[in-house]
């Protein structure tokens, strides 16, 4: 097994945390502790994923936290409980209209786009495919409104399928995967700047599309409570439902980072690292650059959706108005910088690190903030505005970016950074 | 006293050196040419003396002063101007903007100026509100040169001047430049056309491997049998 | 009389409901678009990296601009006009010089170091987040008017219902219009103004032509910075002002750069009218113009109470559709400019 050596950085920055973390479970208990440690593991797959697109491909996914709502949402799509009511009603066979008009519209309109064969001058093609994708859209949001309107008058919103929680997790990986297919093949080729734009634009996207299509997700009104891949806490109690779960996902990060490591050490791993250390001699010897890197965006992405819907399956509601690019993206990002980029045990540290930090700093923030409430008053009669409190968080915000900031003017290698084996 | 002379350059690009110990001297009003072989170091010495990469060892003095890793916008102040080999004119301004942009040191009139170089290069007069990208290869080479003339350079450095030029265009450049030198200009040029160049050469110097290997008159290195069996083989 | 028979019969109230709320609503979104696509697209071609705290930085403006006007409320009332937009001059000069230092403090470092360009980008999301947070810290997240007082409306009347354009709206007109003039001139008559049109197309040249290359970021920054609070400013005084601004408006005001081509600010005001048009007819309610049409049509044919491209809730689709266009058939926007 292609493992490093653990060398004299990492340990006594492990065991740090390990005391941090200590410290934690002394002050708030074992229930809190063991939530806090399952949040921060699933950070840390989504971290990995990360991690390859950063590290090894050198993209900058701004979107990140699309790719978790959509993997969280198919999870919920593939694992809630069926809806009987939507299944005997009218709702099934609409939606099964709307597929076929959209799936028909789309082949025509992908086919008109590729009609250059049959001689046809690119003007006219052009316009024969904004036509054609004007009139599916039409058609699809025609069948689609009325549709969506039956399926929440007689059951709210149409469920889930029933089927297991993993398997929920992996179908929500591979969506999420595909998506970043369809914005890697969009994107990669242009400047870095425009495949940010472009994830930053998509992610917002898919959460205004969740968060409206009540049909689909019931919006606003959240679905819960999300079936679990072990006993729920009704079950089991807190402390060992959520060890349980801890159990589950330290599983997944043992097997992703062990998988992440061996690809890494293989030949293929060897020429993705050549094209991300020297672009232009790997382009020169013939390797398709963009094609990789799309490959290494869309391993990326499944690892992100598998390690959201991991997320979002343990916070067991789902609320699409909750998904936060904060909390959801630029959290993550500090993750990566933090660890070092390319690392993938300095992703994981950097995950845990942070995530412990984030989490104990809404308390801090708040007393902070009430202390100079107290003091502001006492001292220059000063009346606080009536919201201090939110404001008092949105200094978090402010914390984030001032450290993504420091860390790339001053440490762009990160606390930990990547082992670079010389050859000689 | 030389108007330009480098002692002993070592040079490079931040790794190996690409010159080791480069001497190049020349007096005012007079053309001096740098031949040799692809990886020489010829546009590396022209790039070291204009302040684009950094100098490691050896000193270059301009008109008395020492300017050895100066910054590019001083020497333009003091005398020294540069065309590159590639992308040397902005492509999206006009032919007149261009010649411009090489007088935004001076905080003097300078139409007379812009009429000299049209003087030089009869051609961009009627295309002088035209956008620079959108000359032919000649053209835009004598807008690049016009350019380096605004700021009446005591020495023009050229590097490849007919890098991809026809013949006809090379021919006229080649004139033209000879003009600008007969009105008071000293020119330093790297050029791959080394025999037609080292013609009107009154210094020439050849270059391999980062260093010196023949200097000499234009006249003597074209006479000379050596120079003319190592280096003078093709690109006439 | 005939000709008011035809009249009655044209769906005049229609139509100028459809000009208020398309051709003048769409006027408005584009030039606060414009205003911020400029600084976003000067930005991208002289400094080359997409400036993700635009956004935040027409907030910001906006900030400075409610600030100012809370000290001195009624500086406005000799010339009939907000406050705000009197003392907007003072909130431009701010956010400028706010630019300028951030400049200096956070991506000047990064471009004396060489860095590659994604970690450009990733600084300056690092500083739209810092500058987000201090906004939201000082300003709350709730909605202030940057105006109090009823807003001076004009009304044209045109047949049965006014064409409307409120006070700040002509204001925001008026103010585009001659800082897109004043622009196109300071570009092509000015000596700064070339020299900055000359580090776009090729900065190497333009050091080795002795520009000086900070001079040039420093003047990008001040326009960039200026326009962008006059962009927040103008919005604010339409709507109202939230700290929640910056981040719908960071979306359409990169597409409307990408469309109008990198580096072009006149292409940037015409993808910034592009996409606030494309907005407005987007959600516009066509119902409303085939109502009249009813009474010829057959009975069984009801027209739908709403007829609209897409719902207003999914508003934040169209400049991103624009934008994935744009990259898929024409990546160098309207006017050509560089993809690199």
């Amino acid at each position: 097994m292609a493992v490093p050596p653990l060398a004299h950085r990492e340990i006594p920055l492990f065991a740090g945390l390990a005391v941090v973390i200590a410290l934690v479970f002394a002050w708030l208990g074992a229930a809190y502790g063991v939530r806090m440690l399952v949040e921060a593991s699933c950070y840390a797959i989504i971290a990995l994923g990360l991690t390859i697109q950063w590290g090894y491909a050198g993209l900058f996914n701004v979107g990140v936290m699309g790719f978790i709502a959509l993997a969280a949402f198919v999870t919920v799509l593939v694992s809630f409980p069926v809806n009987a009511a939507f299944w005997n009603g009218d709702g099934p066979a609409l939606l099964g209209w709307t597929a076929l008009y959209l799936v028909i519209g789309v082949a025509i309109t992908y086919g008109l786009s590729r009609s250059h064969r049959l001689g046809l001058p690119k003007s006219l093609r052009t316009a024969l495919t904004l036509i054609a994708g004007a009139v599916t859209y039409l058609a699809v949001q025609g069948t689609l409104d009325p549709a969506a309107s039956v399926i929440e008058s007689e059951a709210g919103f149409i469920g889930g399928f029933g089927l297991p929680v993993w398997f929920g997790w992996l179908v929500g990986g591979v969506a999420a995967g595909g998506l970043g297919w369809v914005m890697g093949r969009i994107t990669l080729g242009l400047r870095a700047d425009y495949m940010a734009i472009a994830t930053l634009g998509i992610s917002e996207i898919v959460k205004a599309f969740l968060k409206n299509a009540d049909w689909l997700t019931r919006g606003t009104l959240t679905v819960s409570p999300l079936p679990w891949p072990v006993p729920t806490p009704q079950e089991l109690g807190f402390v060992f439902s959520r060890s349980a779960y801890l159990c589950v996902t330290a599983a997944m990060i043992v097997v992703i980072y062990v998988l992440l490591q061996r690809a890494w050490a293989s030949p293929w791993g060897r020429m993705m690292r050549a094209i991300r250390d020297n672009e232009l001699s790997a382009a020169a010897m013939g390797k398709d650059i963009n094609r990789r890197r799309l490959e290494m965006f869309v391993i990326g992405n499944v690892i992100i959706g598998i390690g959201g819907a991991a997320l979002i399956t343990f916070t067991s509601i789902f609320d699409p108005s909750a998904f936060a690019p904060l909390n959801h993206t630029f959290l993550i990002w500090v993750m990566v910088i933090l660890g070092g980029a390319g690392n993938n045990l300095g992703a994981i540290f950097g995950a845990f690190l942070v995530y412990v930090i984030w989490i104990m700093s809404e308390p801090v923030a708040l007393f902070l903030f009430q202390q100079a409430e107290i003091w502001g008053d006492e001292l220059f009669g000063w009346q606080a505005p009536g919201d201090l409190h939110t404001r008092a968080l949105q200094m978090r915000v402010f914390i984030i970016g001032l450290t993504i900031t420091l860390v790339l003017r001053y440490a762009p290698q990160g606390l930990i950074p990547e082992k670079v084996m010389k050859h000689d | 006293m030389p108007l330009l002379e480098m002692s002993d350059i070592h040079a490079g690009y931040g790794g190996a050196n690409i010159l080791n110990g480069v001497s190049i001297a020349i007096e005012a009003d007079e053309i001096g040419v740098i031949v040799g072989p692809n990886g020489a170091g010829k546009s590396t010495s022209l790039k070291a003396l204009f302040g684009l990469l950094k100098v490691s060892e050896g000193a270059i003095v301009f008109d008395g002063e020492t300017i050895t890793n100066a910054v590019p916008e001083t020497l333009v102040r003091k005398g020294l101007s540069f065309v590159p080999q590639e992308y040397n004119v902005f492509p999206t301004l006009s032919v007149e903007e261009n010649l411009e942009m090489g007088a935004y040191v001076r905080r003097d009139s300078f139409r007379h100026l812009i009429d000299m170089v049209y003087g030089f290069f009869p051609p961009l007069k009627e295309k002088r509100r035209q956008p620079a990208g959108e000359l032919s290869g000649g053209q835009r080479q004598m807008v690049a040169i016009g350019r380096a003339l605004m700021s009446e350079p005591k020495l023009l450095l050229l590097d490849e001047p007919t890098a991809g030029l026809s013949p006809r265009y090379m021919g006229e450049i080649f004139e033209r430049i000879l003009a600008v030198n007969a009105s008071g200009v000293g020119i330093l040029m790297v050029e791959q056309n080394a025999r037609q160049a080292l013609g009107f050469a009154h210094r020439g110097f050849v270059l391999a491997n980062g260093q010196n290997r023949f200097t000499g008159t234009g006249a003597e290195l074209l006479a000379d049998p050596e120079v003319a069996k190592s280096f003078l083989g093709g690109g006439d | 009389m005939p000709e008011a028979g035809l009249l009655s019969v044209l769906p005049i109230n229609e139509f100028v409901f459809f000009i208020n709320k398309v051709v003048i609503g769409g006027l408005i979104i584009g030039s606060v678009y414009a205003l911020g696509a400029i600084g976003v697209t000067l930005i991208l071609g002289i400094l080359r990296f997409a400036h993700f705290p635009h956004g935040d930085m027409m907030t910001a403006g906006a900030f400075f601009a409610l600030v100012c006007a809370s000290l001195a409320p009624h500086v406005g009332d000799p010339f009939g006009l907000p406050s705000a937009f009197v003392l907007m001059p003072v909130a431009m000069a701010a956010t400028a010089a706010m630019a300028v230092w951030l400049d200096k403090a956070f991506y000047a470092p990064l471009r004396r170091a060489n860095v590659k360009p994604v970690v450009m980008v990733m600084s300056s999301v690092g500083v739209m987040l810092m500058l987000q947070g201090l906004i939201r810290l000082f300003a709350g997240t709730g909605t202030r008017q940057l105006d109090p007082g009823p807003k001076d409306i004009y009304r044209i009347p045109a047949g049965g219902r006014d064409l409307i354009v409120t006070q700040p709206q002509l204001l925001l007109f008026i103010f585009t219009a001659v800082a897109v003039v004043a622009l196109h001139f300071f570009l092509t008559r000015s000596r700064m103004g070339k020299a900055m049109r000359a580090v776009a197309d090729n900065a190497e040249l333009a050091r080795v032509s002795g520009i000086s290359i900070d001079h040039v970021v420093r003047t990008t920054w001040i326009i960039a910075g200026a326009l962008a609070a006059a962009g927040g400013t103008l919005l604010a005084l339409d709507v109202t002002f939230k700290a929640d601004l910056s981040f719908n408006i960071i979306l359409p005001v990169f597409a409307a750069a990408i469309v109008g081509g990198v580096g072009h600010p006149y292409g940037a005001v015409v993808g910034g009218m592009l996409v606030g048009f494309t907005e407005t007819l987007a959600v516009f309610n066509w119902s409303v113009l085939l109502r009249p049409l009813q009474p010829y049509l057959p009975e069984f044919v009801e027209i739908p109470s709403k007829i609209a491209f897409v719902p207003t809730e999914y508003k934040i689709v169209i400049p991103f559709f624009i934008l994935i266009a744009v990259l898929i058939w024409r990546p160098t926007g309207i006017f050509k400019g560089r993809t690199n």
